[in-house]
């Protein structure tokens, strides 16, 4: 379980998160929600540790992220970035297995390889895929290929940064699927950053909403249609008009 | 009164920036140099820098120490003949490229081809996310990006000035023997003869250390580098200019270090 309580952070003047509370049970599907500059992305980055929150506390499994192995903690994530952040310098398979061939279980260079080639299956990619480079993939293959990557691995966590975002609807449904089908397959706990409403409904277990740097709403998926909530209605039925100005 | 005051606090406030990003340069530095001796260690990233800023910096580090060489014989002679003195365009040749102008010249001409190359490549893989995602990885990009990149900088730049002087003593060998009428053989007595130990030890410790300004400079812009295409465009900017300034800074105390007695 991913606890956060009263997480702040500013940049310099920018108050990004003026105290985001936040709790995400093991084995569930949280997708954040809301607007551009609304601090979604800062909160990830706090918590897998790219950022230092200025205040407030980050637990994971009830101890502060500060206090577990460095290391350990990051082995138990995975992480899709909105671009994809492929190495350029490496082919496909060798992204896909990087963290599998460094550290101290780290595998041969075939076995590696063969479960590249698994996980790019897995993620409707076919094996010749596995030598080409990044640069040779098209936005959604790089997609699933960064999917891939994020679940070498197995972890227990996986974060999916913008999954969507870039690609054309049927690409988008088509990743939506995968990440819905690995998140319950695996178990894992997931936590998704978007805007895409047809991600939120596809992925989600429970919603929360970023607003001005707080938790403006969050609960099941089933219940954000009828929350009541004005912030959450404009943004999920895209309306100009409402709490939320359109220009920020 | 307070224009006095504000034209004070502007240069206050430039000083600080000044000591704040020496100091930043210093920890990275710092930080980059002890993950060289920490493991994990990359082999296969070290090699591919070896190839990459050594191997591949070959032909432009020669052709520049040739022309130099070249040129420089031509001015030793047509100084030297004002007294009577063209004997010395060997030895001169020799001690200039080796004490100044080889190391120099290959750590500018390495400073604008690597320096550039690692600010931009760091600087790209900072704006696409890829350095957080080596983090996310459990892979310290200090490690992986910073470290080998120093270790094979400070390994190449001697062996390239090395090849550079040795290139730029030809250089002058063949303007002097083709073109000045020296005797071939009496030109190289006259090189070896004159080229001392300490010569070569401070072109080859000159080498190192500006070696470690270009990939110091590279990688800190590149790893530090602003949004977009134009942050990756100022860093590389900032690499090539102050890994350049840093090269000529460091080689004057060099310089006073090796012969100042």
């Amino acid at each position: 379980m991913i606890t956060l309580r009263d997480v702040k952070k500013s940049f310099g003047n920018n108050h990004v998160l003026r105290g985001v509370n936040l709790e995400i049970p093991r084995g569930k599907s949280m997708v954040i929600i809301g607007g551009s500059g609304t601090g979604k992305s800062v909160t990830l980055k706090c918590i897998l540790g790219l950022e230092t929150p200025d205040a407030g506390e980050i637990l994971i499994d009830g101890k502060p992220a500060g206090q577990h192995d460095r290391d350990e903690m990051l082995a138990r994530f995975g992480m899709l970035f909105q671009g994809g952040a492929l190495f350029d310098s490496l082919s496909v398979w060798q992204n896909v297995a990087f963290r599998l061939m460094r550290g101290a279980d780290k595998l041969s260079n075939d076995d590696a390889r063969d479960v590249a080639v698994e996980k790019l299956r897995r993620v409707g990619l076919k094996a010749d895929v596995a030598d080409k480079f990044p640069a040779e993939l098209s936005g959604g293959m790089q997609k699933r290929v960064g999917l891939a990557r994020a679940i070498a691995a197995e972890p227990e966590i996986i974060f999916f940064d913008e999954p969507t975002t870039g690609l054309d609807p049927i690409m988008s449904g088509v990743i939506n699927e995968l990440i819905r089908e690995i998140v319950v397959e695996m178990g894992a706990t997931a936590m998704t950053i978007t805007h895409d409403m047809s991600s939120v409904r596809a992925i989600a277990d429970e919603v929360a909403m970023i607003h001005d740097g707080v938790v403006q709403w969050t609960g099941a998926v089933g219940k954000m249609d009828k929350s009541g909530d004005p912030y959450l209605d404009q943004f999920i039925h895209a309306r100009a008009e409402g709490p939320i100005e359109a220009v920020r | 009164m307070a224009f006095l005051l504000n034209f004070l606090g502007a240069i206050g406030a430039a000083v600080l920036g000044f000591c704040g990003t020496v100091g930043r340069i210093a920890i990275f530095a710092a930080s980059g140099v002890s993950h060289i001796f920490r493991p994990p260690f990359y082999g296969r990233e070290l090699w591919q820098q070896i190839l990459q800023i050594g191997f591949f910096s070959l032909p432009v580090v020669g052709l520049t120490a040739l022309f130099t060489g070249a040129a420089l014989a031509l001015q030793i002679y047509s100084g030297g003949s004002r007294f009577n003195a063209e004997s010395v365009v060997p030895s001169i040749v020799a001690i200039g490229m080796v004490r100044e102008l080889g190391p120099v010249l290959g750590g500018l001409m390495v400073a604008g081809r690597v320096s550039s190359s690692i600010a931009a490549e760091l600087g790209t893989m900072r704006v696409t996310e890829q350095i957080d995602a080596l983090v996310t990885l459990s892979t310290n990009p200090m490690k992986y990006l910073v470290a080998p990149r120093l270790l094979a900088a400070i390994l190449t730049m001697p062996v390239l000035v090395g090849v550079g002087d040795t290139i730029g003593i030809l250089g002058g060998y063949l303007v002097g023997t083709e073109r000045l009428g020296f005797n071939a053989a009496v030109y190289l007595q006259n090189t070896v003869n004159f080229l001392t130990g300490p010569d070569i030890v401070s072109s080859l410790a000159k080498a190192a250390v500006f070696g470690f300004i270009v990939a110091l400079m590279g990688c800190y812009h590149g790893y530090h580098s602003g949004r977009g295409a134009q942050g990756v465009g100022r860093a590389t900017i900032n690499a090539v200019v102050s890994a350049s300034v840093m090269i000529l800074a460091a080689n004057y105390v060099l310089t006073e270090m090796f012969f100042s007695s």
